[in-house]
């Protein structure tokens, strides 16, 4: 689960980090009362979405007055603003974030990551804040300090010691540094979190640590035990039709094409969308509705499949083991008896009952395609796409 | 010979008694697998399925001798589950549990770490569909039905698609020796690289097929040992060449984060060492055909 970058600041004070000093608001008037809480003359406003580059975008500025906090907020608030990360749609700027203008001598990179390699927590470091450090991994590898963390131990003061001195900081900065880096393990340990991104961390001239930017993101199958963090959801950052089929427990990515998938297992579906595509289709979705589904578990998924506009025909693939053919095929025909489709509909039916489940298909007498194997699926249901339009 | 389970290997079912353990218990058993305990605390000394029911691993190995378990606990006590079979001695788990925190894995996977290399327990999953050693044991969620008894090593981090590959050997009259998932989450008990090894070693294991998808540094590996130290063929698939970078495709491991974990480039690094990709899904079992016959 993402949370705004206002949220992760909150929770990284928390735990000792440094932050700047800011509030959060939701109009252009509570932004203006934030700015006059803050003081000073010039601020930070930042749009609040689950996207990082959001500078690059428009959505961070310096104002230096109260109506240029306005116009500001006038402009993003409510609306989509498009990123290089949120895809062509843009996400909803919820909120605006407005903070103390800070006095940076130098900017740093941070992160903390959980490493499928190694198995454990890797730190990364660098002094080239501010930049996208993949691509600072790539061009420059020797600006970027890694630190390995064994889990079972936790993070010792020399080794976040050893990342302060990789970073060229001034001798009195160093234990600041060491410190903040310290807290933000312990904020990554005890939130279940996946990773920890500051980015741009700085220094300041008067020799202090500030982490200017937060990403964090969390472990979703953790999130039973983490209520705190769970409060953080921000639904108008995601998909509706993502978060309705969360709802029903389904897992749902909305996709460009315009073939519907409805599959049992995540790999055998992310295997039917590459079918699909070597068919000469493209998928609009990615849906794996899980072992043991219900009938109404089924129709389900195929009234959210249909709720995609762009869905043009549907193929449903279930290689059954804990599913069973004549439930999934009792769905359909249940769906099929409440409403019309009137686009191509495939279905191919493998493993537990599946001549009961095909029985059920033939004798409703309805308008489905029926396939044998995955080839063939695939290929029918893009042949009817095609015939179709 | 086949690799882990047998007809022989006594079995122990971790948390019996639930609805999804007692379901899957008797299928095990019905396919042949020499189920010999449950556990689940509170309820020793039942019986259920015919099976004695202990309160803890420890007294289940101890009374019957149990060497492998499946462990169906919801996520939330699962890595307690596994650490507790590890500590009583239990050398090969199989954990079936969807959904357990990363940060768990992580600590389990140190706990079993820390005991010697010979002592060590072996444990494939979580998220998985389970092993099977056709015709001789179960420990899984599988449709037995689908695997035929043969000669070909199979690896998964997807449980269906595995059924897919299975059952496109059947049609085409090619068996398997043993079927491991090693399951779809980011932290895997046993890597393909870990299971490769067992295959390497299996005389009856004459080629090996792994099923791999976008995520995480398995597939390099992989091709990376196959290149240096197996000398049995390899034939591969890849699944999610239509995945959108950085979004989690159902499998919580399945995310494309960095360089190196698109299914495009993993099929690249196994062309390269010489292992035999599918170009597709429904080309798991040609590929095999192929392999076996070149072979």
């Amino acid at each position: 689960m993402n949370i705004h970058e206002y949220q992760a600041k909150k929770l990284l004070a928390q735990y000792g980090v440094p932050i700047p000093k800011g509030g959060i608001a939701h109009s252009a008037t509570e932004a203006i009362y934030q700015a006059n809480e803050l003081g000073g003359n010039s601020w930070i406003v930042k749009a609040q979405l689950h996207s990082g580059a959001r500078g690059k975008a428009g959505g961070v500025k310096l104002c230096k007055s109260h109506s240029e906090i306005s116009e500001f907020c006038d402009k993003l608030l409510g609306n989509n603003l498009v990123t290089n990360q949120t895809g062509p749609q843009g996400k909803m700027v919820s909120s605006i974030y407005v903070e103390e203008a800070s006095d940076i001598s130098k900017e740093l990179y941070f992160s903390i990551v959980l490493d499928r390699a190694t198995q454990k927590v890797t730190l990364i470091a660098s002094t080239e804040g501010g930049m996208d450090i993949e691509k600072v991994a790539e061009e420059t590898p020797e600006k970027i300090a890694k630190i390995v963390i064994d889990p079972a131990v936790g993070m010792q003061p020399f080794q976040s010691r050893q990342l302060a001195f990789t970073l060229d900081l001034p001798n009195q900065a160093v234990g600041v540094a060491s410190r903040a880096v310290m807290k933000c393990y312990r904020a990554f340990r005890d939130t279940d979190a996946n990773l920890l991104e500051i980015n741009p961390l700085v220094l300041t001239s008067d020799n202090q640590i500030l982490a200017i930017d937060a990403k964090m993101t969390f472990d979703a199958n953790a999130l039973y035990r983490r209520p705190e963090i769970f409060e953080f959801r921000d639904k108008t950052q995601e998909d509706p039709r993502e978060t309705n089929a969360a709802e029903h427990d389904l897992s749902y990515i909305g996709l460009e094409g315009n073939i519907g998938c409805i599959i049992n297992g995540a790999g055998l579906a992310m295997a039917t969308m590459d079918m699909i595509q070597h068919a000469g289709g493209e998928p609009a979705n990615f849906l794996d509705i899980g072992g043991g589904a219900s009938p109404e578990r089924v129709a389900t998924s195929i009234e959210l499949v249909l709720s995609d506009q762009n869905v043009e025909a549907i193929l449903i693939n279930i290689f059954a083991g804990i599913n069973r053919c004549d439930w999934v095929a009792q769905g359909i025909v249940d769906l099929l008896n409440k409403r019309d489709i009137n686009i191509p509909l495939v279905v191919r039916l493998s493993g537990t009952n599946v001549e009961k489940g095909q029985k059920i298909l033939k004798d409703s007498g309805k308008k489905v395609i029926t396939a044998n194997t995955l080839a063939d699926a695939a290929h029918k249901v893009v042949d009817a796409w095609k015939d179709n339009h | 010979m086949s690799i882990f389970i047998d007809e022989k290997t006594p079995v122990l079912v971790q948390g019996i008694t639930g609805r999804i353990g007692s379901f899957h218990a008797q299928e095990m058993i019905d396919y042949g697998t020499n189920v010999v305990a449950g556990v689940t605390p509170g309820k020793g000394g039942m019986t259920h399925l015919g099976i004695p029911v202990f309160n803890t691993v420890e007294e289940a190995v101890k009374a019957t001798g149990a060497e492998a378990s499946i462990v169906f606990v919801p996520p939330a006590y699962a890595g307690d589950g596994i650490m507790e079979a590890a500590e009583s001695g239990i050398k090969y788990c199989v954990s079936i549990t969807d959904g357990i925190p990363t940060h768990d894995m992580i600590r389990v996977k140190r706990y079993i770490n820390s005991a010697q290399p010979d002592e060590r327990m072996i444990l494939t999953g979580p998220n998985c569909a389970g092993t099977i050693s056709p015709g001789k044991a179960m420990m899984g969620i599988m449709p037995g039905h689908i695997y035929m008894k043969g000669k070909v090593g199979l690896i998964g981090r997807s449980g269906t698609l595995g059924y897919e590959a299975a059952s496109q050997m059947k049609e085409l009259g090619i068996g398997i020796s043993t079927a491991v998932g090693i399951g779809g989450d980011p932290i895997n008990g046993s890597s393909f690289v870990e299971i490769l090894k067992h295959f390497e070693k299996d005389d009856e294991t004459e080629a090996v097929l792994i099923i791999g998808e976008i995520g995480g540094p398995q597939e390099a590996e992989a091709a990376d040992y196959f290149k240096n130290n197996m000398s049995k063929p390899m034939a591969a698939y890849v699944a999610g060449l239509t995945a959108p970078p950085g979004r989690l495709m159902g499998h919580a491991g399945a995310i494309v984060n960095s360089s190196g974990e698109s299914a495009a480039e993993k099929v690249i690094m196994l062309k390269d060492v010489g292992i035999l990709v599918a170009p597709t899904p429904s080309d798991m079992g040609i590929t095999m055909a192929k392999l076996l016959k070149a072979n």
